[in-house]
């Protein structure tokens, strides 16, 4: 089966940089690169997940993905035609992806009803105003909010869980085929948001749907997905399945990343921070492989040489369309795992089985 | 199996009078906090009781709603005096902190006890430079120069491991990092070398490796400085990296509390069952359903007579719904307000934890 | 518990909970403020005697009398006294409150309309546009409006119409002003990003989501303007380039009996006091829609 054709959503090259504004005495100036190359792909049905600390890019990419703003490089490709290229026009494009965002209060119109703010969606797209509304009600009755009691009440009067579920409507009410979630449980309670967790998953198998979990919350991803990807200062370091990736992280950033969940064994506390110091600004990113200058690898060739960036397309395997082997390794951008790099640690080019590397 | 092992005992605190280690830190008996702002009185607090002695960190979980804020806060007398009624017994160091004078509570803040936020951009003022601020508030209690506060602040900045601390005193707040801004906020918290620290969600807003740095750098600090800490957040994990004991708050009243090893291992109240499960931990199978607690947090305005938790609680039985329970000693330094507190250990000697059908 | 779904078709037919909307919301809250309630009836007078004013008038506001020129408050027949050509001053103010709050309010709306469209268009807009757009009406901005006022209505020529369209256009930059700034926060929060997600057009975000958010705000700045509006167009009569004598109209009232001030300083004052209180009452009901409209959750 050709990995290719499975392929839901396929992202090469995306780019993007924001310009600073210069100030009037000629400071400032530069650009912010947040998203500087980034290549993966969706396949249907599956849970991508994706983490990474403040000024990785993955809010950019989320954004870039819906076509909220446009990327400088790069293509979307989704079920094999260009976004917004001949085959697939941005409104087409946008009833089959859609996003839930993180504030569930700003991401509601406070003057139109709940019902209204779903029904928006599908009006536009030539609903009848009826049928709309008798969608939304359903919808509303789908992600557990009585009908009758919250069709017609405004956004203020809910609370943080209600309004979310409300958004969740609201994103299904296109019928899409990917839903991005971009840290859409990260401002609740920890109990409801096992409650909205439980729904997306009950949602997504009754529905057919193909997540993209943005998260920071490192738990939280590894129980949703399916897949992996690790973002630093806006590109992609390590992709894999996720429970190979939770449970043998190859790429240095990785580990610190996983290391510096709050263990939660009193007798065994963490006593080092894995990482020192923030992360960095993505104004003006360190020369070759981004992360080594906290990497605790990192060698002089790692200032010089960008390691190759991880494959496109996912593991394809026996499992069927889609399926990653959990066990499967995951995908790295590090020089310790090209063969020939030169760092002490990598394989020789002539190694017979480059993929048998011995775990630094 | 109950783990009855007590923290090794931390060196009094420089200045702490030698019969003074026998006397809590903390001692809060009964406190009740009522906000009349609205068109229904809030109880936000209803009755707590928490003691902490020098050099303990007690964690205080909760959801939103809990009260461990509110609580928290009315340590320093935060809240606006005229839409809240404060009641009860709270006593720091050995002073009647809701019997302070205004200069008396000035004098009090900062001094004996002092506080870091969840946002450091909110706590510190945009127009002064860190180092500014820090020297203002030495200089508020103690009668040192200028010079030397500022001598201070750079041993404070040294301490808290900010990297070239000579050259940050002179940055305003927004200039610098998330972390950083943490570092700098407990850096002017312990500027008066307080005996308290209260902390309200001081991670919760930072990145996970940034997280993790600023947790063990508050155990650092509260183990060299024997400080008392009281800690806020709604997530376990990193109450568990700092705290000796742990309390947990729901609607308003401590559920229950004990020492972090035995909470963890032998939860007693279906609260604390229920949250501990209902984390997305590592531990579940990914894909499986989460363990969800029905229903939702009561009204504060509203609250029932009997057990706040009852309506949602698996476990509940009429008596529940009745009485207000009182505190049950299950362990030495274990308690917690149920009535079913024989029901939950039976079923986790037996390998469960869930309740009867 | 809660992925169980609701069956839509088991759902009673019984009505939806529905909650008051904003405005009723706003409303209420308006209707429970005293000052701004009390600022709403003196308003609803004036209203009445814009209306009514010529026939609720006792005397004839243009009935001139050389014999009883200046008369003091107070006389027989003269409740306010006379003016300087011997007019009943009390039928003067009367009739007046017609020309004086049509001089007011109808630049004021205009404007509204007008500043609100380019404001909303600039700050939907963003980019260039705006760029281009606001720097324009910032020159005009940038002259006070008096000299603004005086300067177009000379240009135009005097008459009542082409002082309204002068006043027009000073109030059209700074209602524009406010409006791309309301605008401008509203398009960045995240239920526009959402709007746009969904494959709306500009027109349709902008009709649905966001002249909800901001009208309002637009609309309380507004009515701020109605109280300098009356008194610039009585400035505007002052200079003579508005309304004509022997219109009664409370600024060319004040005009007209400046030199009375120092025989009787009462009634010199009393067009004054008509102009006040208007801007008064205006300028606090437009506090209280600003506080009513501020519904926090």
């Amino acid at each position: 089966m050709n990995a290719r054709s499975q392929a839901l959503l396929q992202v090469s090259g995306l780019v993007k940089h924001f310009p600073l504004k210069k100030s009037a005495f000629g400071r400032g100036g530069g650009v912010v690169r947040a998203v500087d190359g980034v290549d993966f792909s969706v396949s249907a049905g599956e849970t991508l997940g994706i983490v990474g600390e403040s000024g990785c890019g993955k809010s950019t990419t989320a954004r870039l993905l819906m076509h909220l703003i446009t990327p400088d490089r790069g293509e979307v490709v989704f079920d094999g035609a260009g976004v917004g290229g001949r085959d697939l026009s941005l409104r087409d494009y946008r009833r089959q992806v859609q996003m839930v965002f993180q504030d569930s209060y700003a991401s509601l119109n406070p003057r139109l009803t709940i019902e209204d703010s779903i029904a928006f969606g599908p009006q536009v797209h030539g609903l009848a105003r009826g049928e709309a509304v008798q969608r939304a009600r359903d919808l509303l009755a789908r992600v557990g909010l009585e009908p009758r009691r919250f069709a017609e009440r405004y956004p203020h009067e809910l609370s943080g869980g209600q309004r979310q579920r409300v958004n969740i409507a609201r994103a299904l009410a296109l019928q899409p085929r990917v839903v991005i979630l971009d840290e859409a449980v990260s401002a609740l309670d920890k109990s409801v948001e096992a409650q909205v967790l439980n729904l997306l998953q009950d949602l997504k198998d009754a529905f057919g749907l193909t997540y993209l979990f943005i998260s920071h919350d490192l738990n939280v991803v590894r129980h949703m997905s399916d897949r992996v990807m690790v973002m630093y200062l806006g590109q992609v370091v390590e992709i894999g399945a996720a429970q190979g990736l939770f449970e043998s992280p190859r790429h240095p950033y990785t580990r610190a990343l996983l290391s510096s969940i709050p263990s939660m064994d009193p007798d065994r506390r963490t006593e080092e921070p894995p990482l020192a110091g923030d992360p960095p600004n993505p104004i003006d990113p360190p020369s070759g492989c981004r992360f080594h200058t906290r990497c605790a690898r990192a060698e002089p060739m790692c200032a010089q040489r960008e390691p190759a960036r991880p494959q496109v397309f996912p593991i394809a395997s026996g499992g069927g369309p889609g399926v990653a082997q959990p066990w499967g390794r995951s995908q790295v951008a590090c020089l310790m795992y090209e063969p020939g790099s030169g760092h002490s640690a990598a394989p020789a080019a002539t190694s017979p089985d480059p993929v048998r590397v011995e775990h630094p | 199996m109950t783990d009855t092992s007590t923290p090794a005992p931390i060196p009094a605190a420089p200045g702490a009078t030698p019969g003074a280690a026998s006397q809590p830190l903390v001692d809060v008996r009964g406190l009740r906090v009522t906000f009349t702002g609205g068109r229904r009185p809030v109880q936000a607090v209803d009755g707590v009781d928490l003691r902490l002695d020098r050099g303990e960190v007690v964690a205080l979980i909760g959801e939103s709603g809990s009260g461990k804020s509110v609580t928290l806060r009315s340590l320093l007398r935060l809240h606006p005096p005229r839409r809240t009624t404060i009641s009860g017994q709270v006593v720091v160091a050995g002073q009647d902190v809701l019997a302070l004078s205004p200069s008396a509570l000035a004098d009090y803040r900062g001094r004996v006890a002092s506080m870091i936020f969840q946002e450091p951009l909110l706590a510190l003022d945009p127009v002064y430079t860190v180092g500014a601020q820090i020297v203002e508030a030495i200089r508020r209690h103690e009668p040192v120069s200028a010079a030397q506060a500022s001598q201070r602040a750079l041993e404070l900045f040294e301490r808290v491991r900010i990297p070239s601390p000579q050259r940050r005193l002179q940055a305003y707040p927004h200039e610098m990092s998330g972390g950083m801004r943490q570092r700098a906020m407990i850096a002017l918290a312990l500027a008066c070398r307080p005996q308290l620290l209260l902390a309200d969600e001081p991670t919760t807003a930072l990145d996970a490796t940034v997280q993790i740095q600023i947790l063990l750098l508050l155990r650092e600090l509260q183990r060299d400085l024997g400080l008392g800490v009281i800690f806020v957040t709604h997530d376990i994990g990193a109450a568990v990296e700092v705290a000796d004991r742990i309390a947990v708050m729901y609607a308003g009243r401590i559920v229950e509390e004990g020492s972090v090893r035995v909470l963890l291992r032998e939860p007693r109240h279906p609260y604390t069952l229920a949250l501990l499960k209902s984390r997305a931990h590592g531990a579940a199978q990914p894909g499986a359903r989460l363990e969800t607690i029905g229903g939702a947090p009561p009204d504060l305005s509203a609250l029932p007579p009997g057990c706040a938790f009852a309506e949602r609680c698996g476990w509940a039985t009429e008596a529940c719904q009745a009485t207000r329970p009182e505190p049950v000693v299950i362990a030495p330094g274990h308690q917690a307000r149920c009535l079913r507190t024989e029901a939950t250990a039976a079923a986790a000697s037996h390998g469960s934890d869930a309740p009867p059908a | 518990m809660l992925h169980v779904a609701v069956d839509p078709s088991k759902v009673p037919a019984v009505a939806f909970e529905r909650s008051p909307g904003y405005w009723q919301t706003v409303g209420r809250r308006l209707l429970r403020d005293r000052v701004a309630m009390g600022a709403a009836l003196v308003l609803l007078l004036l209203l009445v005697l814009a209306v009514f004013g010529p026939l609720l008038a006792p005397a004839d506001p243009y009935k001139a009398s050389m014999l009883s020129r200046l008369k003091p408050i107070g006389t027989p027949n003269f409740p306010l006294g006379t003016d300087e050509l011997g007019r009943d001053m009390l039928s003067r103010l009367m009739v007046g409150a017609r020309l004086s709050l049509f001089m007011g309010i109808t630049p004021v709306v205009c404007a509204f309309v007008l500043g609100s469209m380019i404001g909303i268009v600039a700050g939907y807009a963003g980019g260039r546009t705006n760029t281009v757009v606001m720097r324009t009406i910032d020159v005009f901005y940038a002259f006070p409006s008096v000299l603004l006022a005086i300067a177009l209505s000379g240009a135009l020529g005097a008459g009542i119409t082409n002082s309204l369209i002068s006043l027009t256009v000073v109030f059209i930059p700074p209602i524009a002003r406010v409006a791309e700034s309301v605008t401008t926060q509203i398009r960045n929060r995240d239920f526009v990003e959402a709007a746009r997600a969904s494959g709306a057009g500009a027109f349709t975000i902008v009709r649905v989501h966001v002249l909800g958010n901001v009208l309002g705000p637009i609309f309380v700045y507004a009515t701020s303007l109605v109280a300098v509006s009356m008194i610039l167009a009585s400035g505007l009569s002052f200079l003579g380039l508005g309304v004509k004598p022997p219109e009664p109209e409370w600024g060319l009232m004040l005009n007209t009996l400046r030199t009375a001030i120092y025989t009787q300083p009462w009634i010199a004052a009393l067009p004054g006091v008509m102009i006040f209180a208007t801007s008064i009452a205006f300028n606090l009901l437009s506090d209280g829609l600003r506080s009513a409209m501020e519904i926090k959750s």
